[in-house]
């Protein structure tokens, strides 16, 4: 039995053969083939089976992932692409190349336009598979599962991702990749026990059975009868705290909201029968995604009035448009900027589109108006007070009731009690106000340690931002992962958050948590995590001061 | 030559499924269809890739050409296609 380590994301665990997941093939650059006739047909024959295969699975899949795999097929079968690579092989280049060329210029004639640029990767992934079945390599991205797996992979685009059928992934096993990363998002997100940054998980073949917890970021190759009853146990007890239906509060009966971070409509309708209070965090920008124009302010109104009826009346924060840097849009976002996480990305493309806000806020308004409900609305990366009072006097202009800013820039946790003379509320977003801090970029694994949510720094800016609100009653919450974990979750009770917005999948966890502590409890654990001088020395101190059975359910070790 | 200019109706211009639907349609014509964009060169009608690399928007005029017989039938049958909201129909 052997134990590979990594970051869990979750508390869950499962137990299943492995599927692995297979990278995109190297271009070789031996030399061409003698036969040049022969290399042309297999060329030929490789992409016909690229396609029929590509509309095989568009066949079986439906919505936007049927089309995305659909135009795929068709560009696989394109006659002009074909009969390109063709030509470079008869000037001599070997099928490979010729193949990887003939796509690359389709690929730079697509990048010119900002729209079809999101195309490229389709157009990569018909190259992928057409040199992996050249070269006698898998095929390249998720497979087909035939039964629920263990999917095992180095990383996974969010193509992939997208494409996970979903009711046979046991678990995700990643060996790239970072805690706060894509994947692991997605899969909180969905409730999949997944592992990122596991040394090793290229030496796992397909089949070989697999036990992962991603609450001690393990997998265990091979495990034992007594390492199978664990993962059961586990199972057992999460399946138990999930039929738990009340509101959040300390043992003592303090009230701290349990809410769910959302980007979709579907996602909101499939809130409908959870136990939480109510979303704490709608990303809106899923609805400008992927498309070449900005939606029009009744469209916007029609899904948001779709969240807001099916809250029925529960809490809904939303956030305005937060494109940019690793979200970028078609439309606005510039593409010449070096640092584009410290660039015009959140509220601040104010500045260069204002009417995209303001059609974003009078849709929600209509939407508030139509459902007879009041969102709270509030806007990313604000730096500084008169940002957060401009985006409150356009926001009460155009009809909302309740306006907020998100404390995602140090500067405004640092000032938040001006901050907050000028708003209703605040959001605390950690994932952010953690590579703000820290300096450290999100969506880089390798600075995984220094974007710790339990790096003493970020606790004292939480801190600053939780007395302020307290001291003008205005409520302070905090939406980033951190609200996911446990343990954390009791800091930051402690330190006078007054809702908690995390994945849907981690709200049981949390509940159990706070109901079995304290407030003053909590307080206790916020003043050692403060007090201690590094994110893992205040991690272990409030972990000694936990709950022991809650310690023991929740796997937090 | 037999040719046709049409006012492109599908809502998101011709990308992913009607670029798709449309060079399906143009592959089975029968006859060699080449299409372009206001006054640009003219591109395969069956390529996906050609016609999507054309960026044709929502509004954009295509003018689409065809030579031989069937070709006014085939460019009536296209044009139809075109003016429509192709992202609307049913797969």
């Amino acid at each position: 039995m052997r134990t590979l380590r990594g970051s869990g994301v979750g508390r869950g665990a499962a137990v299943g053969p492995v599927a692995r997941a297979h990278p995109s093939p190297a271009v070789p650059d031996g030399p061409a083939d003698p036969d040049r006739e022969a290399a042309a047909r297999a060329v030929a024959e490789a992409f016909d089976a690229v396609a029929d295969a590509l509309d095989a699975r568009a066949a079986a899949a439906s919505g936007t992932v049927a089309d995305v795999v659909g135009a795929a097929a068709a560009m696989a079968r394109d006659p002009e692409l074909v009969a390109q690579v063709r030509t470079r092989i008869e000037l001599g280049q070997s099928a490979p190349v010729a193949v990887d060329r003939a796509v690359a210029e389709f690929a730079d004639l697509f990048r010119q336009d900002s729209f079809l640029a999101e195309r490229v990767t389709d157009l990569l992934s018909v190259r992928d598979r057409v040199l992996a079945r050249l070269l006698g390599l898998p095929e390249p991205g998720v497979p087909a599962l035939a039964r629920p797996s263990v999917v095992v992979a180095r990383d996974l685009a969010p193509a992939d991702t997208a494409a996970l059928e979903l009711d046979k992934v046991l678990a995700i096993v990643i060996e790239q990749g970072g805690p706060t990363g894509h994947t692991a998002i997605i899969a909180g997100q969905l409730g999949i026990p997944c592992v990122v940054r596991v040394g090793g998980a290229g030496e796992l073949r397909d089949g070989e059975e697999v036990a992962v917890d991603a609450a001690a970021g393990t997998v265990v190759v091979g495990p034992d009868d007594e390492v199978r009853a664990r993962v059961a146990a586990r199972r057992a007890g999460l399946a138990a705290l999930a039929e738990r239906r009340e509101p959040g509060a300390t043992a003592d009966g303090h009230p701290v909201a349990l809410l769910a971070n959302i980007g979709t409509a579907e996602d909101t309708e499939r809130l409908v029968d959870a136990a939480v209070e109510g979303v704490g965090l709608f990303r809106t920008e899923v609805l400008y995604l992927g498309r070449a124009t900005a939606p029009s302010e009744d469209e916007q109104a029609t899904v948001y009035a779709r969240v807001l009826r099916a809250l029925g009346g529960r809490k809904v924060v939303v956030r305005t448009l937060d494109a940019g840097a690793d979200k970028p849009l078609a439309f606005v976002t510039r593409t010449d900027e070096e640092n584009p996480a410290l660039g015009v990305r959140g509220y601040r493309l104010v500045r260069a589109a204002e009417d995209l806000l303001r059609s974003q806020l009078r849709a929600l308004a209509t939407a508030a108006e139509r459902t007879g409900t009041t969102p709270w609305v509030m806007a990313p990366m604000v730096a500084t007070v008169e940002e957060a009072a401009a985006f409150a006097a356009l926001a009460r202009e155009c009809g909302i009731a309740r306006v907020g800013v998100m404390v995602e820039v140090p500067s405004v946790a640092l000032r938040a009690a001006d901050v907050l003379a000028e708003v209703d509320f605040v959001s605390i977003g950690t994932n952010d106000l953690a590579q703000y801090t820290m300096a450290a970029d999100r969506l880089l694994g390798d600075l995984a340690d220094l974007l710790d949510p339990w790096q003493p720094a970020v606790l004292d800016l939480v801190a600053a931002t939780a007395e302020a609100a307290a001291a003008t009653g205005k409520p302070a919450g905090v939406c980033g992962e951190s609200a996911s974990d446990p343990l954390l979750a009791l800091v930051l009770a402690g330190l006078g958050v007054t809702s908690l917005s995390m994945s849907p999948a981690a709200v049981p966890g949390v509940r159990f948590a706070l109901a079995r502590h304290t407030l003053a409890r909590c307080r206790e654990l916020a003043a050692a995590a403060r007090t201690a001088r590094t994110a893992s020395d205040a991690r272990t101190a409030c972990l000694a001061l936990v709950d022991a059975e809650v310690r023991e359910v929740l796997a937090l070790a | 030559m037999a040719q046709r200019s049409v006012v492109v109706g599908s809502k998101v211009g011709l990308h992913a499924r009607p670029a798709k639907l449309f060079t399906q349609a143009a592959a089975a014509a029968g006859v060699k269809v080449t299409i372009a964009k206001g006054d640009g060169p003219a591109v395969d009608a069956a390529s996906i890739l050609r016609v999507m690399a054309l960026a044709v928007k929502h509004g954009d005029e295509v003018t689409i050409s065809a030579e031989g017989e069937g070709a006014e039938e085939a460019l009536d049958r296209l044009a139809d296609m075109l003016a429509s909201d192709l992202d609307a129909v049913e797969a």
